[in-house]
């Protein structure tokens, strides 16, 4: 069991944990992710390792309030205890390219500043974009600044930088003539998929960081598998990083809707248990 | 060779007689038609009146070859005399000496093979004592009385061991290099300890509380678990021999890399491994949703491919939760099934319909990619293969088609390459298991294996077996630092 040293909501529906964990503060990798379990009756969840301070022992994971299991975790409190277990899944391809686009949205906002910051520190250009639906779920904008080169913003309703999406910034950037020699993004898979591609579209090699379902994330129960290159994977161990032009996204979109109406069933019990009502 | 004799009290010529051709004692069970609809253990046990009755069965043959039947030689003679007067702790005390975990193995070890297969007395009457059934007796009874077993511990040696993975192997050796004054130190990657008791094995089997009540007998002898940690990520077993002061590691990892097939759809919704299945059935308990926050698919028409105890299990929650065809598809026949006699009685009491020689083909889902049908196609049985069975043969033409709405491929696992993929200087053979020598020395020093990530593929007991023997090679190893 890891203690939380905080927890808050950092902007609306996403949550940001800061765990005690000095074993993992000191194992951490770009890339890798966590599995968190909230309470006795809970589900596994993984989480993305955000950021990790070997002196302080912590370690730190933004995750979007989506379903019951990530409610309870939103819930939690400082103090308390929490089943964590972690590095999973392979580290980052971090090596010099020359000029590398890094693009977050939702929890990898949060999620890609590990990832941003060894490939700064790998040589490379980096050039950063964040996407969300208004600036008032914007995050982490200066943590980013600290270690990209230029950092571009994108919303929905234009409310801050460009009007759309990481996609969008990457295609513009592209047009106007910045030669990007690799591209990852880290978000929900609607975003992961619609910059992979556009990345394709554009001749550059992306990569990106899947999020199916899992149980056990060490390899073992398979409900992880995602067809890459037209071979079955497991995000789990041979992942979660992948070649986002290889990767069979509806396949994906399938399997990973395969629990929403027992996630409905769930909600409703926990709803029905919160009111009192048996 | 276990090179034991039983030399106690022979019984007397007339006494003898009495006991030869008496018929077995029945352990109760769950009413079958209740059982179908609960995952409450389907054994009930003996009473105290009926195990005695049974241990009196024993005809204390001078050859003892249960105890040869037996992986880890448990004093079967001894401890069922024990019994027959009555004396059930001290019938404890003496499996325990061999074996840690008697109220585990006296309900999942395939006694009809071992102790059970060479007893004389099956041969004199035809059926053998019911030695599982009284070891799991006197590991309940001991469990729910205040009075408990004694276990002596050597003074600590100030050694310090590594065992990764809490399964039976890892437990096994864990108790052992414990009893032998050892600090042992169990890793698990779950969050919960006893790998495949845990996740694997459903609670109609085999009841949770039974392994936490094991898992803090251990603790009390000292031995510390540390669960959420996987090794090969949080340390390397490098680390763990340089940096951590671990003197020997054990690798009771268990070979558990679910496998596919590799036909069509596999990856439709609704197709899922055995693992994925069971744990989260078991581990996860996700039969008891919502009040647990992990489900399981509730099928109408479930299919489990794979003819092992796993694949009775699985099929076994599928009835369970509810299925109203579960299907058992395995591609030879009845008589090549690796699963337990007992499983599949079981399972046929409980309504599951077998279909023998019958192999799937592909997966056929509708539009949003929801198995729904499954072709399969006839076999027959040909020349015996390398596996020393039969080999399945499809016959052509034969081909038909099966409603489904959820499957479970249970046709066994694979060695995770996780761990031997991070640890330089072990060997692995062409199919990633673990090579070992004799006494189960890996080919890194200081580095042991045993169990599934060895064998490929095995039971509870032959993993505990192996971590028994493992403890002894590591306790020599810990004391003489030879490894040559």
């Amino acid at each position: 069991m890891s203690e939380i040293i905080s927890i808050r909501e950092i902007v609306p529906n996403v949550h940001e944990l800061v765990l005690h964990s000095p074993e993992v503060a000191k194992k951490a990798q770009p890339g890798q992710f966590a599995v968190v379990i909230p309470d006795e009756v809970g589900e596994r969840i993984p989480i993305s390792l955000a950021d990790w301070d070997e002196k302080r022992g912590t370690v730190t994971l933004y995750f979007l309030e989506v379903g019951v299991s990530t409610m309870k975790l939103a819930r939690k409190r400082a103090g308390e205890n929490v089943d964590f277990m972690a590095p999973l899944g392979k580290p980052s391809t971090i090596k010099k390219f020359g000029t590398v686009f890094v693009g977050g949205g939702c929890y990898g906002i949060g999620g890609i500043k590990p990832i941003v910051k060894a490939l700064k520190e790998a040589g490379n250009k980096v050039i950063t974009a964040i996407e969300a639906r208004s600036e008032y779920l914007i995050y982490h904008k200066e943590e980013l600044e600290k270690y990209s080169d230029e950092i571009f913003l994108s919303t929905s309703d234009a409310t801050a930088g460009t009007k759309g999406k990481v996609k969008n910034i990457f295609e513009i950037l592209v047009e106007r003539g910045e030669k990007i020699d690799a591209a990852y993004f880290m978000g929900c898979t609607f975003m992961m998929m619609m910059s992979s591609r556009e990345a394709a579209n554009k001749g550059v090699k992306s990569f990106v960081y899947l999020n199916p379902l899992m149980v056990d994330a060490t390899g073992m129960c398979g409900v992880c598998r995602v067809t890459v290159n037209g071979e079955t994977k497991f995000a789990c161990v041979d992942g979660p990083e992948f070649s986002g032009e290889k990767v069979d996204w509806e396949e994906l979109f399938r399997r990973k809707s395969q629990y929403s109406l027992y996630e409905r069933d769930s909600y409703e019990h926990h709803c029905r248990l919160e009111r009192g009502i048996k | 060779m276990s090179g034991y004799r039983y030399t106690g009290e022979k019984l007397p010529p007339d006494e003898m007689k009495k006991r030869m051709h008496t018929s077995r004692n029945k352990m109760r069970e769950q009413d079958q038609r209740a059982r179908a609809r609960n995952f409450e253990e389907v054994n009930l046990g003996y009473d105290a009146k009926t195990a005695t009755k049974e241990a009196k069965r024993c005809l204390l043959c001078p050859t003892s070859p249960c105890v040869e039947g037996c992986p880890v030689h448990i004093k079967i003679p001894e401890f069922l005399q024990k019994v027959a007067e009555g004396k059930f702790i001290e019938a404890l005390d003496v499996i325990m000496q061999d074996n840690v975990l008697p109220a585990i193995t006296g309900r999942v070890c395939p006694q009809e093979i071992q102790c059970e297969g060479s007893c004389t007395q099956r041969k004199a009457s035809g059926e053998a004592v019911g030695i599982g059934y009284l070891e799991r007796f006197v590991a309940d009874y001991e469990r729910n009385s205040s009075r408990k077993c004694s276990i002596e511990i050597a003074p600590p040696t100030g050694k310090k061991v590594a065992i990764v993975g809490s399964g039976p192997g890892g437990l096994s050796a864990a108790a052992d290099l414990a009893r032998m004054g050892h600090e042992v130190h169990v890793f698990e990657a779950l969050h919960k300890p006893g790998g495949v008791l845990v996740y694997g094995i459903p609670e109609f089997r085999l009841p949770k509380e039974i392994i936490s009540y094991e898992i803090k007998r251990l603790e009390s002898m000292g031995v510390k678990i540390h669960t959420n940690h996987l090794i090969g990520r949080i340390y390397t077993v490098d680390e763990l021999l340089e940096e951590k002061g671990f003197g020997a590691v054990y690798l009771g990892i268990g070979a558990g890399l679910p496998r596919f097939m590799g036909i069509e759809g596999e990856n439709l919704n609704g197709v899922y491994s055995a693992n994925e299945y069971l744990t989260r059935s078991n581990l996860m308990k996700a039969y008891r949703f919502p009040k647990y926050d992990t489900p399981v698919m509730k099928g109408k028409n479930v299919a489990v491919i794979g003819g092992g105890n796993v694949a009775m299990d699985a099929v076994r929650t599928a009835v369970r939760l509810g299925a109203n065809n579960a299907y058992l598809i395995y591609r030879r026949s009845r008589e090549q099934m690796p699963a337990r006699d007992e499983e599949v009685k079981h399972a046929e009491e409980e309504g599951v319909k077998f279909m023998f020689l019958t192999k799937p083909v592909r997966y056929i889902g509708d539009e949003q990619g929801w198995v729904r049908k499954m072709e399969c196609i006839k076999m027959k049985l040909g020349e015996i293969d390398e596996s020393g069975r039969r080999k399945a043969i499809p016959i052509e033409g034969t081909e038909f088609m099966l409603d489904i709405d959820i499957v479970v491929v249970s046709i066994g696992t694979g060695a995770n390459p996780l761990l031997t993929g991070t640890t330089p200087g072990l060997e692995t053979n062409k199919w990633g298991y673990i090579e070992v020598d004799e006494q189960l020395r890996t080919t890194k020093k200081g580095v042991f294996a045993g169990g599934d990530i060895v064998r490929g593929g095995a039971t509870v007991i032959l993993a505990m077996g192996d971590g028994r023997k493992a403890a002894k090679a590591m306790d020599e190893y810990l004391k003489t630092g030879e490894w040559e």
